[in-house]
């Protein structure tokens, strides 16, 4: 998946010439955290986050004058930004590296678009496939070549819609790993009979403590 | 006026999958011998279904879906074509005249409806309704048409009623609550397992209404192992703060019987108690705020044999202000049905004690539930602040 296939492309910008006022107010009215800010060519210049107003207005200073002040003397202008054409993967990892809320996307020179952290999130909820009714049955298999494979011919046997498919480490023990499944069904139990019959180690519920 | 009606076709009984799928109309032959067998129902009681007709049908569903259920029922259809309709798949498959036999699943709630609006009955039971995972225009876990959403726009088109649904099925009431997800004049209430790991996987405390219907959506997901207090806890808080704040004119009732220990679908380990406790809650509160009105549907329960003809008689005995039964089934009850049942009867109303072995971690899970209630009610307790 690709950042154009998530970002936000209707934008609400300012210009560095608008007030810090103009800024607290836009981002009260219409609920947002984050404005890029923009001149008159589109080009990204900058970046006004609560975070920013929070730390550059300190108490002392919130004066009607320092509101009145423009938004070029307090704006991020160091600024991350990506591409359209970058991974969600890769900038999910920026995020998290350099402790960011919000990514500004750029190409040619203009801004395109901005993903925030609840886009990646909502991202994050999509790929888990949790906004279709559907099971989910956890398996906890050998990390060896094949399992997969295994697993899904039980699936297609039961002609069983897969909404997605996880795989990560078991968190106890390397030489495992939790193979989690939403799949477009109300009973699972014949499917889960027959992964134990091919002796797999089914977890539906997987609350540890209490079904390991 | 008539304490309860008690809807009942033999027709109903055509809805069946196939002799192995999980849900079985079985329940409510068993339920009903059950219930005759102590005296608590006669034939003064029941009224028969009614078959729904498209019109009614389609206050809920999409003309088009009901024409491929109607081909589909008469073998003009293969899964390939109804697929995209949820129809023909493991959970919902194909079977003879099985839109005649939903549509009496429908009628049979608005029968229902009908006994409790026109004042023949203060309230009434359909069992054979409660399918409450059909969409609009797709069939899902074992559900084609929703019979409770046709039902509420029903109450609503010829009553104009504000109506509050509460669910108490294991499996959330997603059908009914996308149904009426922006609609502030009814009230939806679900509490299920999770969607962790449970179909339908939504159900979730942030799912609250949109637009004018913001509010008016209640869930409660509570954790696998749950067991008896914890649901209780929840169902009672829950119920009492909705009613209070939603004021309904009339409650209509979703009573799945698969919370329990037994049913081989679910996890949350519930025993025969919540089913006592239930409709006496709902059948008070009904008595409080909607001078009585209160219509029950019935709905998922996959033990048909030890878990559900117990549960849901006694939504009937309680609605009659009959104690609940209590002590030995009737043995002539047992005898008869013994001989079917793949499982040994149990010989109680009372659930063996102990049922199962104790659950570990059960404070930690109580305590996350009670965390949850507190979340999901929080919008009336803002609410009240306001004011």
């Amino acid at each position: 998946m690709i950042v154009e296939e998530i970002m936000k492309t209707d934008l609400i910008t300012l210009t560095p010439k608008n007030t810090v006022l103009d800024a607290l107010q836009l981002m009260k009215n219409k609920q947002i955290r984050h404005i890029p800010i923009v001149d008159e060519d589109k080009k990204l210049v900058g970046l006004i986050t609560s975070n920013t107003l929070k730390n550059r207005l300190s108490l002392e200073n919130i004066e009607n004058r320092k509101l009145k002040n423009i938004i070029e003397d307090i704006m991020i202008k160091d600024l991350i930004t990506a591409h359209p054409l970058d991974f969600v993967e890769e900038i999910a990892l920026t995020f998290y590296e350099m402790k960011i809320s919000c990514l500004p996307i750029v190409s040619g020179g203009k801004l395109v678009g901005l993903v925030t952290a609840s886009d990646l999130l909502y991202t994050y909820i999509e790929l888990t496939g949790a906004n279709k009714p559907s099971s989910k049955i956890d398996i906890r298999v050998e990390d060896k070549p094949g399992i997969l494979s295994d697993i899904m011919s039980i699936f297609k046997s039961h002609n069983a819609n897969i909404l997605s498919v996880l795989l990560f480490p078991d968190s106890k023990d390397e030489k495992y790993k939790i193979v989690t499944i939403r799949v477009q069904i109300l009973n699972p139990l014949s499917i889960i009979n027959d992964l134990k019959k091919e002796n797999f180690n089914v977890l539906w519920p997987n609350l540890p403590g209490v079904t390991q | 006026m008539k304490k309860a009606v008690f809807v009942y076709s033999p027709e109903q009984l055509g809805y069946k999958f196939s002799e192995s799928h999980p849900f079985n109309h079985k329940r409510l032959t068993l339920t009903m011998d059950l219930l005759k067998k102590i005296n608590a129902l006669n034939e003064d009681h029941i009224i028969p279904a009614r078959i729904a007709t498209d019109e009614e049908i389609a206050l809920a569903h999409d003309i088009k879906y009901i024409e491929v259920v109607k081909q589909a029922g008469m073998g003009l259809l293969t899964p390939e074509q109804t697929v995209h309709y949820g129809i023909g798949t493991e959970d919902t498959p194909i079977f003879p005249h099985m839109h005649e036999a939903s549509s009496t699943l429908v009628g049979g709630t608005l029968q229902a409806v009908d006994a409790v609006m026109q004042g023949k009955s203060r309230h009434a039971l359909n069992l054979g309704g409660g399918l409450h995972h059909g969409f609009f225009s797709k069939a899902s876990g074992f559900c084609i048409y929703n019979d409770s959403s046709v039902a509420i726009r029903y109450l609503r088109q010829k009553y104009n009623v504000r109506v509050l649904y509460v669910d108490t099925d294991a499996h959330h009431g997603d059908g009914v609550q996308w149904a009426f997800y922006d609609d502030p004049n009814v009230c939806t209430l679900s509490i299920h397992e999770t969607g962790r790991y449970l179909f339908p996987g939504t159900g979730n405390i942030t799912e609250r209404g949109s637009g004018k219907g913001y509010g008016t959506t209640f869930n409660f997901p509570v954790d696998a192992f749950t067991e008896d207090d914890s649901f209780l806890m929840i169902y009672e808080n829950a119920l009492k703060e909705i009613f209070e704040y939603f004021k309904p004119d009339v409650v209509f009732t979703q009573n799945g019987a698969d919370a329990h220990y037994l049913d081989p679908l679910t996890h949350l380990c519930g025993t025969m108690k919540i089913y006592q406790e239930i409709p006496k809650l709902v059948h008070k509160l009904a008595h409080e705020y909607c001078d009585g009105k209160w219509i029950a549907v019935g709905g998922g329960g996959y033990d048909i044999w030890r878990v559900v003809p117990r549960a849901w008689s006694y939504i009937w005995t309680e609605m009659n202000d009959l104690p609940a039964p209590s002590g030995p089934l009737p043995k002539e009850w047992i005898e008869k049905w013994q001989k079917e049942s793949p499982v040994p009867l149990f010989p109680n109303w009372e659930d063996p004690d102990p049922l199962y072995k104790p659950i570990p971690r059960k404070p930690e899970i109580e305590e996350k539930n009670a965390q949850m209630l507190q979340k999901a009610l929080q919008i009336i307790k803002n609410e009240q602040f306001k004011q």
